[in-house]
């Protein structure tokens, strides 16, 4: 075979297309708003920004790839026990060591698992990802002594980040490292889903017949963005354990995994943002509504993704897109935009 | 004699259990080209989808530029050199034009400039979404979709079915082109002899799976008597492309 360049190079013409647009860099300002908004909530934000990642891992192997995954939470807690178990039982409490050993076993953890994955795809992917994480639970739940059980692993430490920032109190530095960390990864998945490889996955969602004829080796590409997804739900759940210095056997719950699938279909699959904001609508949400209904919460939030799904079936995003035409229509008047 | 391009010999394949093709053999030259003839459900389809290998195979062998790919998978067989573009187009509905080419591109011969030198239409189209396009269009970014792929051999499934005359002029010119004046080979399958046959080199008529006519397409032109037979009358005049 000759002549065959990296499908992560992307040509001239992807790279132009890859300027970030004003309204991207308005919603970059929101991490800042919240910073001089909600000083006493950073420990909040900083549980969006966390989710948001999850989102955004999910959202690059359904919304992009379209496998259909219901048990995500088990690569996030694969990354939230290897970032606890490193300073708790090796004594480094480096943060970004631990995060590179989180996104490295979750990423192992993706590699094993995506030839199961890619066995089938529509309802037995969905059922075969929902084994792999009971089965991952289960385990945990079992090998007490090495990730406490149900009474979770206690006694996690991180030195301050670059060793100068420690993780206070107020959990400001836990808000500026989780946001930093989502940025960064946020732009690497940005350049990832425009480049010729990222679009061959789209390709692969849309007609994945097709693409073998188009020279695509499907399940090789379906491997790499599971892998992948896995070690960016890996870095989500070991942000969570630096956070809160602590890991709960609940990092690897199925509510998580439903959870975060929620989010995404409440912000828009496929277009990365929708996972952020989607993480932000529902903790928003979540935390109000957990305010002024401590009781029913539960009730109320079923009623928003009944509404969501029924009447905005592409999420927040495609609603809000839709207002914008329409919006542009009134002012342009009907003739103009056609 | 030199080693052929593209080399099919005794291929039977099919779907399942039931064989569509049967001991089909030909020879594909470099710059050469290819009319595939047949009536409706007579194998023209299937012996395409065969050589990307698409359908079961029951025998036979295919070699493209000296390799032998009888037992080689889809995607290697596309990245060999074999640039299928099926009947059905198969555009991406939610991708740009561009993003249609680029979502498969391999850094060969055929870069984005070079196939909308040759589709100037899909330049003026590049940010349109695959559902945006008219059926013209559409074929055309299949066939552009295809040649970024850097084919050796180009295989086109009724590339003219249900486009307008004025498409189906621009679409020849454009296929006369790519063989005339970039060399590449091809295999055209087409209901309406008359439309492809002063295009290509050779022609061949399929009948019930089996090769029952292997030769110069200028000898068809010229003796119509023989179409007559294998694909029925009216299929050498009548311009408008409909069948008497």
């Amino acid at each position: 075979m000759t002549g065959v360049v990296s499908p992560m190079a992307a040509p001239a013409a992807l790279r132009g297309a890859g300027a970030w647009k004003p309204a991207e860099l308005l919603f970059w300002t929101l991490p800042v708003i919240g910073w001089f908004a909600f000083p006493e909530n950073l420990p909040l934000l900083t549980q969006i920004a966390i989710t948001a990642l999850f989102a955004l891992s999910l959202d690059l192997v359904l919304g992009v790839a379209g496998m259909v995954t219901l048990g995500h939470a088990a690569f996030f807690g694969v990354g939230a026990y290897a970032a606890g178990m490193l300073p708790a039982y090796l004594g480094i409490g480096d943060p970004l060591l631990g995060l590179v050993a989180a996104a490295a076993a979750a990423a192992l953890a993706g590699a094993l698992t995506s030839p199961l994955m890619l066995r089938g795809s529509g309802l037995s992917q969905l059922m075969v990802s929902v084994g792999i994480n009971a089965m991952l639970y289960e385990a945990a739940n079992k090998a007490t002594e090495v990730t406490g059980g149900v009474d979770g692993l206690p006694g996690v430490e991180n030195t301050p980040l670059f060793g100068m920032w420690s993780f206070d109190l107020y959990g400001r530095t836990a808000y500026v490292y989780a946001v930093v960390v989502l940025l960064l990864l946020f732009w690497m998945a940005r350049r990832v889903v425009r480049s010729p490889f990222g679009v061959s996955l789209r390709g692969i969602r849309l007609n994945a017949a097709r693409m073998p004829a188009l020279g695509v080796p499907v399940n090789r590409r379906l491997a790499v963005v599971w892998t992948l997804a896995a070690a960016y739900a890996g870095v989500a759940g070991a942000l969570l354990t630096q956070t809160t210095q602590f890991v709960s056997i609940n990092v690897l719950g199925f509510d998580r995994s439903a959870e975060v699938l929620l989010i995404l279909i409440l912000g828009g699959a496929g277009h990365l943002y929708g996972a952020l904001v989607g993480a932000v609508a529902y903790m928003s949400i979540h935390h109000l509504l957990a305010d002024i209904d401590p009781e029913f919460w539960q009730f109320w939030i079923g009623l928003i993704f009944i509404v969501v799904v029924l009447f905005a079936r592409d999420g927040a995003l495609g609603a809000a897109a839709r207002i914008r035409d329409l919006i542009r229509n009134l002012i342009l008047g009907r003739g103009a935009s056609r | 004699m030199s080693e052929a391009l593209l080399e099919v010999e005794k291929l039977s394949a099919g779907y399942g259990d039931a064989r569509v093709l049967d001991d089909v053999s030909f020879r594909l030259d470099q710059g050469g080209s290819l009319a595939l003839l047949g009536r409706n459900g007579m194998g023209k389809t299937t012996l395409l989808t065969s050589l990307i290998g698409l359908t079961r195979r029951h025998g036979g062998r295919i070699r493209l530029a000296g390799r032998d790919l009888t037992a080689v998978p889809t995607h290697r067989r596309a990245l060999a050199g074999l640039g299928w573009v099926p009947q059905e187009r198969d555009i991406f509905p939610s991708l740009t034009v561009e993003e249609n080419l680029t979502a498969i591109a391999t850094g060969g011969a055929w870069t984005l400039d070079r196939v909308y030198d040759l589709f100037p239409r899909l330049m003026e189209r590049r940010s349109n979404m695959g559902n945006q396009l008219s059926g013209g269009e559409q074929q055309m970014l299949a066939i552009a979709r295809a040649l970024m792929l850097d084919p050796k051999v180009l295989l086109l499934d009724e590339p003219m079915e249900g486009l307008a005359p004025l498409i189906v002029q621009e679409l020849f010119r454009i296929i006369q082109r790519m063989i005339e004046r970039d060399g590449l080979a091809v295999i055209l399958v087409e209901q309406h002899a008359h439309q492809i046959l002063p295009l290509t080199r050779d022609a061949m008529i399929l009948e019930r799976g089996r090769v029952v006519y292997s030769g110069d397409s200028r000898r068809l032109i010229d003796e119509p008597a023989l179409l007559d037979r294998w694909l029925g009358v009216g299929a050498v005049e009548l311009d408008d492309g409909t069948s008497a």
